[in-house]
């Protein structure tokens, strides 16, 4: 039994860590979605971009203030891209607001080409994080145990900010109706940047628990764990952050239980399945329906 | 204030055009030279970003320097100015087509490149329909050179790469069992790993193979795979930055058995994941350090003289095979042409078969397939506390 455990414990480890990462990222999604219907396609280039700030900082910065500085540039960089791609196109048609989302995120990840010359990036080693630790007979990074309990304080502060404090109730109100709280005297503008602000905090975090696990920074770095969080937004119910948490950790604890499985080939093919599953099963996700746990 | 933004928008625009633009552009100045009398056009087809980015960048350091060495040809008592084009092909199957084309329209006598099999068999019609013979310089896919006339290759082969690498796990490491792993869809990783297990297998090794998608960056699970399978090795023929992951993770996992790969390892950044960290690492390889210590003298000299080459060499001036092999393909490249006595792409394609010369990584010479003969690999392994290469063997195939 005990050898059993100690073998297929790492997947589960890695599967908790990466979901955890995956969620962080999630929100930012889940949340723009809720309060703007957009689904921001840059969100996973912006969390690329945080990495490659913290490669840049940690160069010649202690790390303490490299942390800290990624976390502020991430999130002007979130709401500096909400105010020029997005807002002027508040009044146009959803499908160009998408449209100049993708040409965000394109644009993200040709400037980081320039910037990295297309050579990958080696992360820094952040200390605590990066130390080894041994369960039950595992070994993996700090990180990986850190991960989880984060993201349930990060939720946690998150969930209680929406239900207790006034912005809360504000971003509640706007995500049930845009027209007419504005009319209610709610500063939409204010409501949506604080949106991006934490959406953008998250996905700094997550970078760096990210990063920490999966040294290397390439400008392509944020696409597939974009795509994901993305599907764990879907499964979960886009606009749900508890559902956007939960279909994180399913799709990080399913994905390595597979190739564990040694169905290696199909680790990434499962998450689409999943995602094509869900909305002909379940159009609007775990989630989805319940209109309260809507952001 | 819609103005200003427009305006914004507009500037973010052109950013971005800039900077699609600027690294595929070529490191020397001119630009209308190709076309006139005595300039002679190679043509550097390389990847120059993505997943194979830091070794194309190496490789062409490699001619950028022999160039430096050896500006000028002479053909019939005329003196040339040889010029290398590069084209960035991005490591990528897809922009490998695009990449050959510009090329192409450059005129170039003979196209050298690439690092990787998969972006030379993309572009190996290309170069075929403008009748450009082209010189894979590190490629090592059988495919590349087969059933062609104009692809020729410096490198050793993925059948001959793929059984030194099994003799080596047999003979000096001892091993029964080995954990294979590569990306999905990729010809180079597939191609090894398909030989290095027939060689094994006739070895008496038995092998695990493992197959990963595209961009994928979590190699937790497969390293977990190693080790509950009992394997007591790992053969990852990846590219580097999987590679660098590859290392990473079997660190913090506390993973120690020995890691095999082949020539595309041979690299500084492997150095840099490994360094400090309890891993055995060992890549067959086109050049030791220590070869020709002249060369290596004056190249570093040239490294470290340009920032810009200094970071695409990765930051230090340690030598990697393939900028060997590229400083090679440059000259092997200037003796066809010698040979050729004209710059005509053609007559160099003719010359090309009964080229030989000297290079630093041994005698040089074509096999009716196009292939350079070579009988032995040098096996390095990754010394983590001094950061460098150690040398360890001369292997063959017997």
């Amino acid at each position: 039994m005990s050898e059993f455990i100690s073998a297929n414990l790492p997947y589960l480890l890695a599967g908790i860590s990466v979901g955890g990462q995956y969620a962080l990222i999630a929100i930012g999604y889940t949340m723009v979605y809720g309060i703007l219907r957009l689904i921001n396609f840059a969100h996973g280039d912006v969390f690329m971009v945080a990495g490659l700030v913290m490669v840049t900082a940690a160069a010649s910065l202690p790390i303490g203030v490299a942390i800290v500085l990624v976390i502020v540039a991430t999130i002007i960089l979130g709401v500096v891209i909400e105010r020029v791609a997005y807002k002027p196109l508040r009044s146009a048609p959803r499908m160009s607001v998408m449209i100049s989302a993708i040409g965000v995120s394109y644009l993200l990840q040709n400037c980081a080409l320039y910037f990295t010359g297309g050579l990958p990036q080696i992360y820094p080693t952040i200390p605590f994080l990066s130390n080894s630790v041994t369960i039950g007979g595992a070994t993996t990074k700090m990180v990986t145990v850190v991960t989880p309990i984060l993201t349930l304080i990060l939720i946690f502060a998150l969930v209680t900010l929406i239900q207790k404090t006034k912005i809360g109730m504000a971003m509640r109100a706007v995500s049930k109706d845009f027209e007419t709280s504005e009319l209610m005297g709610i500063k939409i503008n204010k409501v949506i940047s604080m949106t991006f602000v934490i959406g953008c905090f998250l996905a700094a975090v997550g970078s760096m628990l990210y990063f920490t696990n999966y040294p290397s920074v390439i400008p392509t770095s944020g696409a597939m764990p974009g795509l994901k969080a993305f599907v764990a937004a879907v499964f979960g119910g886009i606009g749900s952050v508890p559902g956007a948490v939960i279909g994180a950790f399913i799709i990080g604890i399913c994905e390595n239980i597979i190739k564990g499985l040694g169905l290696t080939v199909f680790s990434d093919a499962f998450t689409f399945v999943l995602l094509i599953v869900i909305l002909l099963v379940k159009p609007t996700g775990i989630f989805g329906e319940k209109a309260t746990d809507k952001v | 204030m819609k103005k200003l933004l427009a305006l914004l928008l507009a500037g973010c625009m052109a950013f971005a055009l800039c900077a699609c633009g600027t690294p595929a552009e070529p490191a020397d100045d001119g630009g209308e030279a190709a076309a006139t009398g005595d300039t002679i056009v190679i043509g550097v087809f390389e990847p120059l970003s993505g997943d194979n980015g830091a070794g194309g960048k190496q490789e062409v350091l490699g001619m950028q320097y022999a160039n430096s060495v050896c500006p000028t040809v002479e053909i019939d008592g005329k003196t040339y100015n040889v010029k290398l084009e590069i084209a960035d092909n991005e490591s990528s199957n897809d922009k490998a087509v695009s990449a050959a084309t510009t090329l192409i329209s450059k005129n170039p006598s003979i196209v050298l490149g690439s690092y990787g099999s998969g972006v030379s068999i993309a572009a190996s019609d290309t170069f075929a329909a403008a009748g450009v013979p082209a010189l894979g310089v590190t490629c090592t896919n059988p495919q590349v050179t087969e059933g062609n006339d104009h692809y020729f290759r410096l490198a050793f082969l993925d059948p001959f790469q793929g059984t030194v690498l099994a003799n080596f796990a047999k003979d000096e490491l001892s091993a029964t069992k080995v954990y294979c792993i590569g990306q999905l869809g990729n010809d180079y990783d597939q191609g090894l790993l398909n030989y290095f297990k027939q060689a094994a297998e006739a070895a008496g090794i038995e092998c695990v193979v493992e197959s990963f998608p595209e961009n994928n960056s979590d190699f937790n699970s497969y390293l977990t795979n190693a080790k509950n399978a009992g394997c007591d090795a790992i053969f990852a023929p990846t590219s580097i930055s999987y590679a660098q992951l590859i290392v990473e993770q079997a660190a913090a996992q506390g993973i120690t058995m020995p890691m095999l790969a082949p020539d595309t390892w041979d690299s500084n950044v492997i150095l840099g994941a490994a360094q400090g960290k309890d891993l055995a690492i060992y890549v067959s390889t086109f050049y030791a350090e220590g070869g020709d210590p002249e060369f290596e003298a004056g190249i570093k000299e040239w490294i470290n003289a340009d920032a810009t080459n200094l970071a695409n060499n990765g930051g230090n001036d340690m030598l990697a095979a393939v900028t060997v092999m590229g400083y090679d393909a440059y000259f092997t490249a200037l003796e066809a042409i010698k040979n050729a006595g004209s710059i005509a792409a053609a007559d160099v394609m003719a010359a090309l078969p009964s080229t030989t010369l000297t290079g630093i990584t041994g005698p040089i010479a074509f096999d009716d397939i196009g292939d350079a003969a070579r009988d032995s690999a040098f096996i390095k392994t990754a010394n983590c506390t001094n950061n460098v290469w150690d040398f360890v063997a001369v292997q063959g195939v017997q």
